[in-house]
């Protein structure tokens, strides 16, 4: 590009010596107070440069780390250190008090609840969901029915131990055959006893088959589910009456159920959750759905 | 300053537009010198001292403006025994805002936000009907500004003494005159910034602990604050405010039109303007003599006889410091007035004037005045000392109990303004055969009973349940209504009860 720079006679100005399509431009100087806060800016990068953490490569600590000493995970490990300590009075209450003493002090349940929330959005909503919403297969923490028993007692020790979790002894166990897989019952058997199993809570359709299926439920289903269905929480066996049905209501799910068994398992949290935490998650379960 | 030995008046062409437009040059000239800078010097300006109707005025709005600004921290409200007993106060830490009987919480930002929207129509109201008066008198920056001319004319002297003073070298007498000076400044100033935060804290308290050097760092830090922008703006900036700082004069000219009170030169009788020797005949010549007075007096530098401009703040010295001239000169006074446009025109033709201070525009600003002020004075009056917030628990939207019934999980957050603790009965509307229960315990049928704590906000957790065949629909819109008990004052929010997909 040819750059012949000529003095502007109408401002007196010296041109850049550019020309784009007959279009030159004034070589007019800066404002100087653009020029001032453009040395104030480099001025401020120097001395942000001495005073702060900004080379890397250099030094030991394979950048330099400026005259104050200034470091973003020291900083991040003092705030969480003092809210640590601030935690600590709470969490040394939670230690002492009983399960039942908590509820009687609105302090420690507003800092159980807090804490429980933030352990249940880590741990436990891939399964149950927010806000124990459950699904197909885990149950709804929010309602009214506990298979295992909705104190806070019984909470606590489902969470400590888990549900046929194969590492803990004092897991909550219990197994429901697969009648249909192993051949205890055949297909038309299965057929009478999902019918009966309906028919318990209302929505059954073949009234014949149900009356069927009582000789088989009896035999086989009453030992753990109860004689009206009205289930049992030692074994955690489900209430056969209500309306919640933990993997589905309709018959294809029953008798899918009956056939194969189901056996969900959760795991024992004694191991990776201290007991502080495994309290304030008590709490917060406890409160979904306001518990027993 | 010379006298015309004729006519008596005292004119000051030491500085007048010639020599300020030689300046200008002056100016000019050293900015080509040194490489072309793009930056004007400011030109200091030096009020003369004038006395007259509008001078009177500005110092008597001065006086009872300074009067409540200092004085209003000071009243006293009696609240009862833990609440603040100012009468104005806004309380940030205890996030509540006290107006006299009103005490306002955060949540009801809008009565600010109704406050200001009534100024800004107040004004627009005040100068399409009367010009700039806000500018010219009520403005903070005109009166601490004018508070400081004061204490700099009482320092240094008058307009013609401080122009010496500035252009003379530095003696030990100009030395102690400007520490005199700032030091005034500065003491107006650390009593303005410290009157400020009077009005965000107990007054008495913290005047008690700044005089035993006991005030809190934040309290030093907004005194500091408001010390050093009151001195830079009263004391440095003064009319560069007004000129390129604040936005109103920009756009003041679209509230005025012909019928707007304004300063203004009536041209058709003052020019073709000239010196006017003693005896001689005013035939074939305006009245302005030209002595610059109304140049000298204006606290922004302007020449009022080019027309109405952005930089007049409408303050009308320049109409005392003219009438005074007039006097002299034994001419009728009001040759500059404040009058409008279209009155001056009116005179020029020798027609009747007539003013109109009933126009669409002043109807419109008027209008829009009331309806905001009924509407703030509407939600005053009907205002519950009470509110209601309904939160709906989203996760999970609904869920199914053992006996097939729905259930949907609130939050109520009864917020209580009063200072005492109050008992309220919880309703659901809309939905039909629903059971009200608090989280953990039975539901039943009716009302639900629920206490506030007083003076904040207490929360719940409830649940909300309806029979299968009772939820209708996917979503059924219900109401909660919350009614004090024994009372009968409500409030109602809607909200939402969802069921299962039909």
């Amino acid at each position: 590009m040819p750059t012949k720079v000529e003095k502007d006679a109408f401002t007196g100005t010296e041109t850049t010596g550019h020309e784009w399509d007959g279009i030159k431009e004034l070589d007019t100087p800066m404002p100087r107070w653009w020029l001032y806060t453009l040395y104030a800016t480099i001025l401020f990068a120097v001395i942000y440069m001495i005073l702060y953490p900004a080379i890397p490569w250099l030094g030991e600590a394979g950048y330099t780390r400026g005259v104050l000493g200034f470091s973003q995970r020291v900083e991040l490990e003092e705030s969480m250190a003092e809210a640590r300590s601030e935690q600590a009075v709470y969490l040394e209450k939670l230690e002492a008090a009983s399960l039942e003493g908590m509820l009687d002090d609105p302090e420690l349940v507003n800092f159980a609840l807090a804490g429980g929330r933030t352990a249940f959005a880590d741990n436990c909503v891939p399964c149950h969901g927010a806000g124990g919403a459950g699904g197909p297969g885990y149950p709804v923490l929010a309602d009214d029915d506990w298979l295992w028993g909705g104190t806070l007692d019984d909470i606590y020790i489902t969470l400590k131990h888990g549900i046929r979790w194969p590492g803990d002894e004092d897991t909550r166990d219990s197994a429901m055959p697969a009648f249909g897989s192993d051949e205890l019952l055949d297909g038309a058997q299965i057929n009478d006893v999902a019918e009966y199993v309906l028919a318990l809570s209302g929505t059954g359709g073949d009234e014949a088959a149900a009356a069927r299926g009582g000789a088989v439920y009896a035999e086989n289903c009453a030992a753990c589910h109860g004689d009206g269905g009205e289930g049992n929480r030692e074994f955690g066996a489900p209430r056969l009456t209500d309306a919640i049905w933990l993997y589905g209501g309709d018959k294809q799910e029953v008798v899918e159920t009956i056939t194969k068994s189901r056996n969900g398992a959760m795991p024992a949290w004694k191991d990776r959750l201290d007991d502080s935490t495994v309290k304030q998650l008590a709490i917060y379960v406890h409160s979904l759905g306001g518990g027993e | 300053m010379k006298e015309d030995p004729a006519t008596g008046v005292e004119t000051v062409d030491v500085l007048s537009a010639k020599v300020q437009k030689e300046i200008i040059k002056a100016a000019h000239e050293a900015a080509e010198t040194s490489g072309g800078s793009l930056y004007a010097k400011r030109l200091q300006i030096y009020p003369k001292d004038v006395s007259g109707a509008f001078r009177r005025f500005k110092w008597a709005a001065l006086v009872v403006l300074l009067g409540i600004y200092y004085i209003a921290p000071w009243i006293r409200w009696d609240r009862g025994p833990g609440v603040p007993d100012q009468a104005l106060l806004v309380d940030m830490m205890g996030q509540r805002a006290y107006f006299f009987w009103l005490e306002t919480w955060p949540q009801e930002i809008y009565y600010l936000a109704g406050l200001l929207i009534l100024a800004a129509v107040g004004l627009f109201l005040a100068t399409s009907l009367f010009g700039r008066v806000w500018c010219g008198f009520a403005c903070p920056q005109t009166v601490w500004t004018d508070l400081f001319m004061w204490v700099e004319r009482r320092v240094e002297g008058d307009r013609n003494a401080r122009i010496k003073l500035d252009e003379g070298p530095l003696t030990l007498e100009k030395a102690l005159k400007k520490i005199a000076k700032h030091s005034g400044w500065l003491v107006i100033s650390l009593l303005t910034g410290g009157a400020w935060i009077m009005y965000f804290t107990d007054a008495p308290t913290l005047t008690r602990d700044l005089v035993h050097f006991q005030a809190g760092q934040v309290a030093l830090f907004f005194i500091g604050l408001f010390t050093a922008t009151t001195y830079v703006l009263g004391g440095i900036a003064r009319e560069q405010v007004c000129t390129y700082m604040c936005p109103w004069p920009r756009f003041q000219a679209a509230m005025l039109d012909e019928d707007s009170m304004i300063v203004t030169y009536e041209a058709w009788r003052g020019e073709p303007r000239g010196k006017h020797k003693a005896g001689t005949d005013w035939e074939g010549r305006g009245h302005c003599v030209d002595c610059n007075q109304c140049v000298a007096v204006c606290p922004t530098g302007i020449d009022i006889r080019d027309g109405n401009q952005l930089e007049c703040i409408g303050c009308g010295l320049c109409i005392d410091a003219c009438n005074h001239v007039m006097g002299i000169v034994k001419l009728p006074r009001e040759l500059i007035t404040y009058d409008t446009i279209s009155c001056s025109a009116a005179r020029a033709e020798g027609r009747p004037t007539r003013y109109r201070l009933v126009r669409p525009r002043t109807l419109i600003y008027s209008g829009l005045f009331a309806v905001v002020g009924l509407v703030m004075l509407g939600t005053l009056l009907t205002r519950a000392s009470f509110d209601v917030n309904v939160v709906r628990d989203r996760n999970p939207l609904y869920v199914t109990l053992s006996d097939g019934a729905i259930r949907n999980g609130y939050t109520v957050k009864i917020l209580n303004k009063s200072r005492e603790s109050r008992s309220f009965e919880l309703v659901a509307h809309g939905l039909s055969r629903a059971e009200l229960s608090l989280s953990g315990q039975e539901a039943l049928p009716g009302a639900l009973a629920l206490t506030a704590q007083p003076d904040s906000v207490t929360s719940y957790r409830i649940f909300l349940r309806a029979p299968e065949a009772a939820v209708l629909d996917e979503t059924t819109v219900m109401a909660f209504s919350v009614t004090e008990t024994g009372q009968g004052e409500t409030v109602t929010h809607e909200s939402v009860f969802r069921g299962p997909a039909r």
